[in-house]
Order: C-alpha cells, then sequence, then structure tokens
C-alpha cells in the first residue's frame, strides 16, 4: 500500500467516527472533554455553530453519531452523546455574549425563507451575521416546523424549542407567521434574491382499506394528530387507542394518546419488529409506559358499527427475503387479529407535497413529482431557488436538516455574491500535539471501564398524567461527568513519525488491543489479512507508513485504536505523538465564532 | 515506565488458545522499565509462547534475582508462582523449587549483571546440575539500574554513551553454556519476535537446562552508534544459525524443508524440534563444531543467533540424582515423613 496522506483533512475526520457520521460534522469529542471540565457553555458554543439546535438536539436527535461511536466496537453500548449534548444546554448559563454580531449595516441581499424549520432557521442563522436580510414565512402562529408541531412536550419541553428559535428570530429575522404561501411565483415576486424553500415533508400518508372512509371521524393521520395536540386543538382521545406505523412518529402518537386519558394503547406494525423504522430508544420509551407493540400485524379491515369505528382487524404476516434481501410481506394465513378500539392514530410515512408551487416556473420536478435539487448545493433548476431539510430529498430528521441548511446557506452567499456554487470553502482543520512532558498530556487518556450511564426518567405516574412533563430528567453533573469520561478521545490521534522509529517493538506490546503491526508491505487485502489480529472492518482505514529501516512498514487498524496514547507513552523516540485533530466543516460564516477549547 | 493502566478492553477477535485465555490474559502488571526497553519485548514473547502453548498460569514459577531484567517477572503471567530471589542466587532458589516440585514450569529471567557478574558461580553450577529450567538472560551489556557501567558481556571496544572504551573481554555466555555442558543453547534478539517466540517454546518443552542468551538494547544507556548491544548494530550483524520450528506431537508437519539442511530432535514428551536453513556443514549437536563456529562469527564483529547448540539426550536433574517424580505436595504426610525409625534405619545403613 501507499503510505497513508495524513493531510488529506478527511482520513483523520473519517477516524472521529461520531464526527464523521454526524451530518453536521459537529467536533463531539472536543465538546465531550469540555462537559467533563464543567465548561458547559464553552460545550454549547460548539454545539450551537455546528448544530444550530443543542436543547433540542440533545433530546430528540436521531443520533446518527453513537450506532457509529467507537465504543461500541469494543463494549456494548456507544457514548450517550446525545444527552451529554443535553447537559451543555441545561448547564451553559448565559451565552448571550458569545453570539455572533449581526451588522446594522445590511448587504442589500433579501433572502425568502419558507417554513420556519429547522432547515430554514439554520439559513438564516448563517446568513444574518454577514448581512443578509432574511423574511421567514410560516403558516402556522410560532416558528420551529415540525420540532413544535411533531415532537411532544414531553420529550422538548416548550421552554427549550422557544428558546433556541427565538435565539435565532432575535437576530434579526423578519417573521411573516401566520401566513401560508400558496404561490411560489407570488414569493418571487416579491424581488428577493434567493429563495430557501424548507417546508419539510407534511403530508401524512394514508390506506385504503375497507371502512376507512366510514370511520374516519376516528381515524387521525399522525402527524396531524399530534400538531392538533401542540396547538392544544385536541385534548382527549377514546379510551381504546391503536396505533398503525412502527416509526418515530408512531412512538410519539402512541405516549402522546396515553398522556390524553387513553387507557389502552396498542403499537401494531406491518413488519418484523426488526425492521421497525423507529429508533430503538423510542421503542423502549413507549414500552415502559406499558405500551405493547405488536409486529407482524397488517391493517385489514375498519369495522363501523352504527356508524361508529369499534375495532381494527388485523392480518398476521410475516417477512420473506430473497437474495438481495429483499423483503416480502406474506400473510400467514393464522386467523385474523381483532383489535377493539375507540381511536385509530395512523403514522405510516409522511410525504412533501408542493402544490403551491406553479410547474411552469422552469423549477423541474421529477418522475415522482419531486423538485430536483442538486445534492451539494441545494439549488434547483430555478437558479434563485433552493431547497433544503425534508423538503428536499424527504423524511430525515433535524440534524440532517440543519446540515442541508449549512449547505444552502453557502450557495445562497456565493449565488449572492456572483461567485461558483462549486467553490465551497474547505473545512478548517488544525493537527496539533497534545504532549505537556514526559508522561503529560494535555487530555485525560485514562480508559473508562465503566458502562453507559443510564437516563433518569421522571416517576412514570406523574409522566403520564401531563403532556408537559419532560419524560427524562437529564443527567446531573455528577452522571454527565462519568458519562463524558466513557468518550475515548478519537480526535486524538496517533500520529506516526517513521524517520523517528528505532523498531524496538515497545508500541506493539503495549497496545491493549492489538491494532499496531511492524510487517513487510502488501496490498491492503493481503496486509488486512497478515495483521496481528486481521483487520475485518472494511470500513475502516489502515494507516500505513512509509518504509522503514529494516524494510518493513508500520500497519495500524484505525478500526479498535482506543486513542489511549499509551504507544506514545511508551515510545522512546517520540515516533508516536497524540495529536488532536480539529475539524470544522465549511459554513457560510465570515469565521469561527466558537471558543476554542485548548 | 507510563503511569497510565493498560486498559482492560482487548480486540474482540482476539484469537483464545487451547486453555480458552487470549493473549491479553497471560500479562502482568505494566511495565515500569523505559519507554522502548528491550526487556519489554522479551516479556511480549514470553507471553506469546505461553499463549501459543495453552500452559496454565498455576503451573508456571517464575524466578528472578536483580535488575531490570529480573523486574520483568511481574510483567507477565501475573497468576503464576514467583520468587524475586536475592542478586544472582536465582539458580539457587529455582534449584530447591524444582527439588520440591517438578512438575512446574520454571522459567528464571535474569540478567548480564545478575548471570555474568555476581550470579556468574551460581548460573555455571546450575547448568552443571542439568537443572530443568528456562534461563532467559536479558542481555544489555550495561548496568542499566545504576546508570549505564559496562557489564561483563559487554563487547571489548564496544563504547560507553559518553565514548569511554571498554578494556575488558566479555563473557560469551552461550559459549560458557555450551562448555559446561547446557543440553539447549541459544540466542535471540529482542527485536526479532518470529526467531524469539520459537526458541522460548522450544526451551520451556525441553527438559534439562534451556538457556536463552536474548541480546535485549538498553535504550537509555546503550543503544547508541558505537554500541554493539544496539538495535542497529544487532540487526546489521545479525547471523541467524537456522529456524527453529517447535513441532507439537500433534501437529502434522506440512512445511517442506529442502534436504540435508535440516535437523530434527524429537523431545521426551513426543514433540520435537525441527532445524532448517542451517548453515552449511553447522551441526548444533556438535559442540566442537559449534564453538569453533561461534568464535569465527564472533571475531568477524556477528551476533549469532538461533537454537545453537542441542543435546538431543535430555536429562535433568531429577534423572541424574534419581529423586522421586511426585511434587513433595502431593505426596501424603506418612510417607513424607515416615519418622525416627525411618531415619534411624538410614542412619544404621551409613554405619
Amino acid at each position: 500500500m501507499q503510505p497513508t496522506d495524513i493531510s488529506d483533512p478527511e482520513y483523520f475526520h473519517k477516524v472521529v467516527d461520531c464526527q464523521w457520521a454526524c451530518p453536521a460534522h459537529t467536533p463531539v469529542p472536543e465538546y465531550i472533554r469540555l462537559i467533563a471540565q464543567r465548561r458547559y457553555a464553552d460545550a454549547f458554543m460548539i454545539n450551537w455553530e455546528s448544530n444550530v439546535f443543542p436543547g433540542i438536539l440533545g433530546r430528540t436527535c436521531d443520533r446518527p453519531c453513537e450506532p457509529a461511536c467507537r465504543r461500541t466496537r469494543i463494549e456494548e453500548k456507544p457514548v450517550a452523546i446525545c444527552r451529554l449534548k443535553r447537559v451543555a444546554a441545561d448547564y451553559k448559563g448565559d451565552i448571550d455574549d458569545r453570539l455572533p454580531s449581526v451588522p446594522s449595516l445590511k448587504n442589500g441581499k433579501r433572502i425568502a425563507l419558507i417554513g420556519a424549520g429547522p432547515a430554514s432557521l439554520t439559513v438564516a442563522r448563517d446568513l444574518l451575521p454577514l448581512g443578509y436580510s432574511c423574511v421567514l414565512f410560516e403558516k402556522d402562529p410560532q416558528g420551529g416546523g415540525l420540532m413544535r408541531t411533531n415532537i411532544p412536550t414531553f420529550r422538548l419541553p416548550t421552554d427549550v424549542l422557544d428558546e433556541e428559535v427565538d435565539r435565532i428570530l432575535e437576530m434579526g429575522v423578519e417573521p411573516r407567521f401566520g401566513e401560508e404561501i400558496t404561490s411560489l411565483t407570488a414569493v418571487l415576486d416579491e424581488g428577493y434574491d434567493a429563495v430557501f424553500i424548507g417546508t419539510g415533508a407534511p403530508r401524512g400518508k394514508d390506506m385504503k382499506v375497507p371502512g376507512r372512509a366510514e370511520a374516519s371521524a376516528n381515524i387521525h393521520i399522525g402527524t396531524d394528530f399530534l400538531k392538533s395536540v401542540a396547538f392544544k386543538h385536541i385534548d382527549s382521545i377514546g379510551k381504546r387507542v391503536v396505533v398503525i406505523g412502527g416509526g418515530n412518529t408512531a412512538m410519539d402518537c402512541c405516549r402522546t394518546a396515553l398522556r390524553l386519558g387513553a387507557e389502552q394503547v396498542t403499537v401494531t406494525v406491518r413488519s418484523p419488529r426488526g425492521d421497525m423504522k423507529a429508533s430503538d430508544w423510542e421503542i423502549e420509551d413507549a414500552e415502559r409506559e406499558g405500551i405493547p407493540i405488536l409486529d407482524n400485524h397488517a391493517p385489514k379491515e375498519f369495522v363501523v358499527e352504527d356508524g361508529r369505528l369499534t375495532a381494527v382487524i388485523f392480518e398476521k404476516m410475516r417477512a420473506e427475503y430473497d437474495q438481495n434481501g429483499k423483503r416480502t410481506l406474506l400473510p400467514t394465513g393464522e386467523p385474523p387479529v381483532v383489535l377493539p378500539c375507540d381511536d385509530v392514530l395512523m403514522a405510516i410515512g409522511q410525504d412533501n407535497a408542493f402544490p403551491w408551487i406553479e410547474r411552469d416556473l422552469g423549477l423541474t420536478f421529477d418522475d415522482w413529482d419531486m423538485p430536483v435539487v442538486d445534492r451539494k448545493t441545494f439549488q434547483s433548476t430555478l437558479p434563485t431557488v433552493f431547497f433544503g431539510g425534508d423538503a428536499a430529498w424527504g423524511p430525515e430528521n433535524i440534524i440532517w436538516a440543519v446540515a442541508h441548511g449549512h449547505q444552502a446557506a453557502i450557495s445562497i452567499d456565493l449565488h449572492c455574491r456572483g461567485e461558483s456554487l462549486a467553490d465551497r470553502p474547505p473545512p478548517t482543520t488544525n493537527l496539533v500535539s497534545q504532549k505537556m512532558g514526559i508522561h503529560e498530556w494535555s487530555y485525560d487518556n485514562a480508559i473508562s471501564h465503566d458502562r453507559r450511564v443510564p437516563m433518569p426518567h421522571a416517576d412514570l405516574k406523574l409522566a403520564l398524567k401531563e403532556l408537559t412533563v419532560e419524560a427524562e430528567l437529564g443527567y446531573d453533573e455528577r452522571l454527565a461527568f462519568d458519562e463524558a469520561m466513557r468518550c475515548l478521545n478519537c480526535d486524538i490521534q496517533t500520529v506516526f513519525a517513521e524517520p523517528l522509529c528505532i523498531e524496538c517493538d515497545a508500541c506493539v506490546d503495549i497496545c491493549p488491543v492489538d491494532c499496531i503491526n511492524f510487517t513487510q508491505n502488501g496490498d491492503e487485502a493481503d496486509l488486512r489479512e497478515r495483521l496481528r489480529v486481521p483487520a475485518q472492518n472494511l470500513d475502516q482505514d489502515l494507516y500505513v507508513s512509509d518504509v522503514l529501516k529494516t524494510g518493513r512498514v508500520m500497519v495500524k487498524d484505525e478500526d479498535m485504536c482506543l486513542h489511549c496514547g499509551l504507544c506514545a507513552e511508551r515510545c522512546p523516540t517520540s515516533a508516536w505523538d497524540m495529536q488532536k485533530f480539529t475539524y470544522w466543516d465549511n459554513q457560510a460564516q465570515p469565521g469561527p465564532v466558537h471558543a476554542n477549547a485548548a | 515506565m507510563t503511569h497510565l493502566a493498560k486498559p482492560r478492553f482487548h480486540h474482540p477477535n482476539l484469537p483464545v488458545n487451547g486453555v480458552g485465555l487470549t493473549r491479553r490474559d497471560y500479562e502482568g502488571v505494566v511495565s515500569t522499565l523505559c519507554a522502548g526497553c528491550g526487556h519489554d519485548s522479551v516479556t511480549a514473547a514470553i507471553i506469546e509462547a505461553c499463549f501459543e502453548l495453552d500452559i496454565e498460569a498455576h503451573k508456571v514459577a517464575k524466578v528472578s534475582g536483580i535488575g531490570c531484567s529480573s523486574k520483568t517477572t511481574n510483567y507477565f503471567l501475573s497468576r503464576s508462582h514467583g520468587f524475586n530471589s536475592v542478586h544472582g542466587r536465582m539458580p539457587s532458589v529455582a534449584t530447591g523449587a524444582n527439588l520440591a516440585n517438578g512438575d512446574l514450569v520454571y522459567i528464571g529471567v535474569s540478567g548480564d549483571g545478575d548471570t555474568a557478574s555476581i550470579g556468574l558461580g551460581q548460573f555455571c553450577h546450575a547448568i552443571r546440575r542439568g537443572l530443568n529450567m528456562v534461563y532467559i538472560v536479558e542481555n544489555n551489556g550495561t548496568y542499566g539500574l545504576t546508570k549505564g557501567q559496562f557489564s561483563a558481556t559487554n563487547d571489548k571496544h564496544s563504547k560507553g554513551r559518553k565514548g569511554a572504551d571498554n578494556l575488558f573481554h566479555p563473557i560469551d555466555l552461550c559459549s560458557l553454556a555450551i562448555e559446561l555442558g547446557a543440553g539447549f543453547v541459544a540466542r535471540g534478539f529482542s527485536g526479532d519476535k518470529d526467531q524469539l517466540v520459537p526458541l522460548i517454546k522450544a526451551a520451556i518443552h525441553y527438559r534439562g537446562f534451556a538457556v536463552i542468551d536474548v541480546i535485549s538494547p538498553c535504550v537509555t544507556f546503550n543503544n547508541h552508534a558505537a554500541s554493539t548491544k544496539s538495535y542497529d548494530y544487532v540487526r546489521d550483524h545479525n547471523a541467524a544459525m537456522g529456524q527453529l520450528d517447535l513441532v507439537a506431537e500433534a501437529d502434522e508437519i506440512r512445511a517442506e524443508y529442502a534436504a540435508g539442511s535440516s535437523i530434527d530432535v524429537a523431545l521426551h514428551d513426543g514433540s520435537s524440534l525441527k532445524l532448517h536453513k542451517l548453515p552449511a556443514s553447522y551441526d548444533p549437536t556438535d559442540h566442537g563444531v559449534v564453538l569453533h563456529e561461534l568464535a569465527r562469527i564472533k571475531d568477524a564483529g556477528g551476533v549469532a543467533t538461533g537454537l545453537l547448540s542441542i543435546d538431543p539426550n535430555e536429562a535433568d536433574l531429577h534423572d541424574l540424582i534419581g529423586t522421586t517424580s511426585t511434587s513433595l505436595n502431593a505426596i501424603d504426610e506418612a510417607d513424607l515423613c515416615p519418622g525416627a525409625d525411618a531415619l534411624d534405619a538410614i542412619n544404621a545403613s551409613h554405619r
């Protein structure tokens, strides 16, 4: 293999598994270290700069970082990254003086943002400090989008949501709330320099099953139901509720139903449990509240008696997978299952809908009637119109909307400056030795063997009484410290300097996870087989040195490295060094405003 | 030394041996030696050899004297028996222990000071007695604990770190051991585990006195350009006397060896040693040939490594003096202390 080019910013970025997996590339280990040092405001600002909604995401993020966490490869559970983010938000104190200043003298460019969800708010947050004027359209009376309408308050308290939405609105957004856009042409006619569409995927899917129309008074689309609850249009529900669907919306629906007074709530899913779309922890939370989940149940008929829904009949299914892993659901032939009920909540997915975009504007829609949007620039075929969030390619999560928002803001900025959208600002990176002296390192490299700290929950009886009682209590400072210490500091990189190495094997002998090797070079497949422990995780790179004195090369399997620094501790010549790798994803900002931790 | 505890986490795919243990299970406490010390590599080689041989730690006794090397018995097989003895007196302790219980594997770790100076007499007599043990000398040619004076194995005209000349002839422990009749004499290099691990495994299998002189560079005091015990010098002057494979009884021999260049030695336990890639006319069972060849290589500035000499007719102290093969802790009290009458009978037989 060729020697690894560690000057490529993406090489070490990939080693920081959590940051790599995060759509917004939040520098996770950095803020976790700050939490351990009780520097909550600093930790918060790193998050705020990168993912804009630390308090919200610390409670609701789909956390792609956690399955990626290195810790899952050496023990059972990842670091509770998401809940540590919440700790930063909970304990940050006053951070107003750290926010970027917004120039009073504007640059003369006006941007329309349609839909006040996380994508549009991110675009506003990124563009306002650059001098743009941002007009935010929202059909609801308040901002927040699906964060407000679809996430129940027992998961996301209103004051947390308000704080983080208002923080952006107060930067000088011009809100036009309660104003539903019915024509894109009308918006364009107002003469904006760019229009960003972040209207989400607001249309809940329906299904055609016998009895659907007759029972419609008691069948509610999940997202509509949650929104009506959020705006207090609904405050009660039948005693027996059946939820159809296995995604996170279904989990929110069933738990909301319990809090509205339902006595018997059942979740039904067509597919096997393992294929459910809901996050494991959301399923766990629903089950903790005593809600049974029946998998392999496909709705067959809504039973209506005397004009009223009385039951749902399900057909039992089984899954078959062909050679390509493609799933087919087949009826088992068992007798149908009848679930008596008063109300049904249907949460089987969401669609985008753009009935308000005229099709003769030059904005191309594809065969599925979705706008054609560039994957990198978020620009539509109409150069002044950009898309992001769920509106771009269908339902995702808040953190994706934020990532889209950052990229769209870059594009809008470049577009307004008349520059090529392809010339995107590169990430900001740095690599600095953490050696402070003999056996002194500027990070805590002792490895904690502790198991993941369980999240404390509110007393169930109390929690189920009120929609507004937050189910999760959050970590206190002590628990947060213990959890923070589980982080392996994957951003502190093992950097190898060939000319210094005397090939004494000290690093090989001390490495607790056998990831360092000195061996003859070969092609990648061959090298992976020949290591002390074969490197079978092909998603993780091999770090290969140049040729050493004995003609061998150093090969390190990045897969299991604990970043404990023992190789550097044991190296007599400092051929190994532990260096902190900083990676800031590109944003449309003149300069970073984060508090740079030492 | 390091101030960090080695994490207990290990690679999930770490191989497991015949007794259900991983390599990590054979470790001891974290070394307090200098970073890069060759001794730590020897420790790792011992760990690897014991792991590969499916040895159970409670069937091993680690014995050592004084010095950097003698500290290392603490760094492997933390669940074994151990005795850290007086300077140079490890062979006496090992002899006593072995006579009381011949069922254990005795691994002695010593250094060039502990063996070639203060313990030279003990070393010689343990060899004479044919004590069944593995005697590893971690040989760096210097007194590391007392800040780098020349030791008795340091080559004449090798220089100290600050340029001082060594005026005295070295003691070649391997030649000495062969001269005194050691059954298994090898030399290894801490920087070459591919060679060292099979040597240690073979030494453990060998019944009789097995000495391995391991050149183990002192990174702090004797790893400079004018040293003959540095990583670079040994790598540049290494003359490997064949390659050794330990073939366990159950193993079938898979490798093909060129005819005439290999030697097989059957061991008492059914395993055998296969030596191949031997230099032409080198016969490790012929003391005359071996001593002549070692002298020739040494005079040319080379470092002969590998299994240098082997006596195929293994015999240990128990065989020689006819003691019981049962360890004393397995003999019941009546047989172990037969009483005054038995003693009188013995005394009477001498009158």
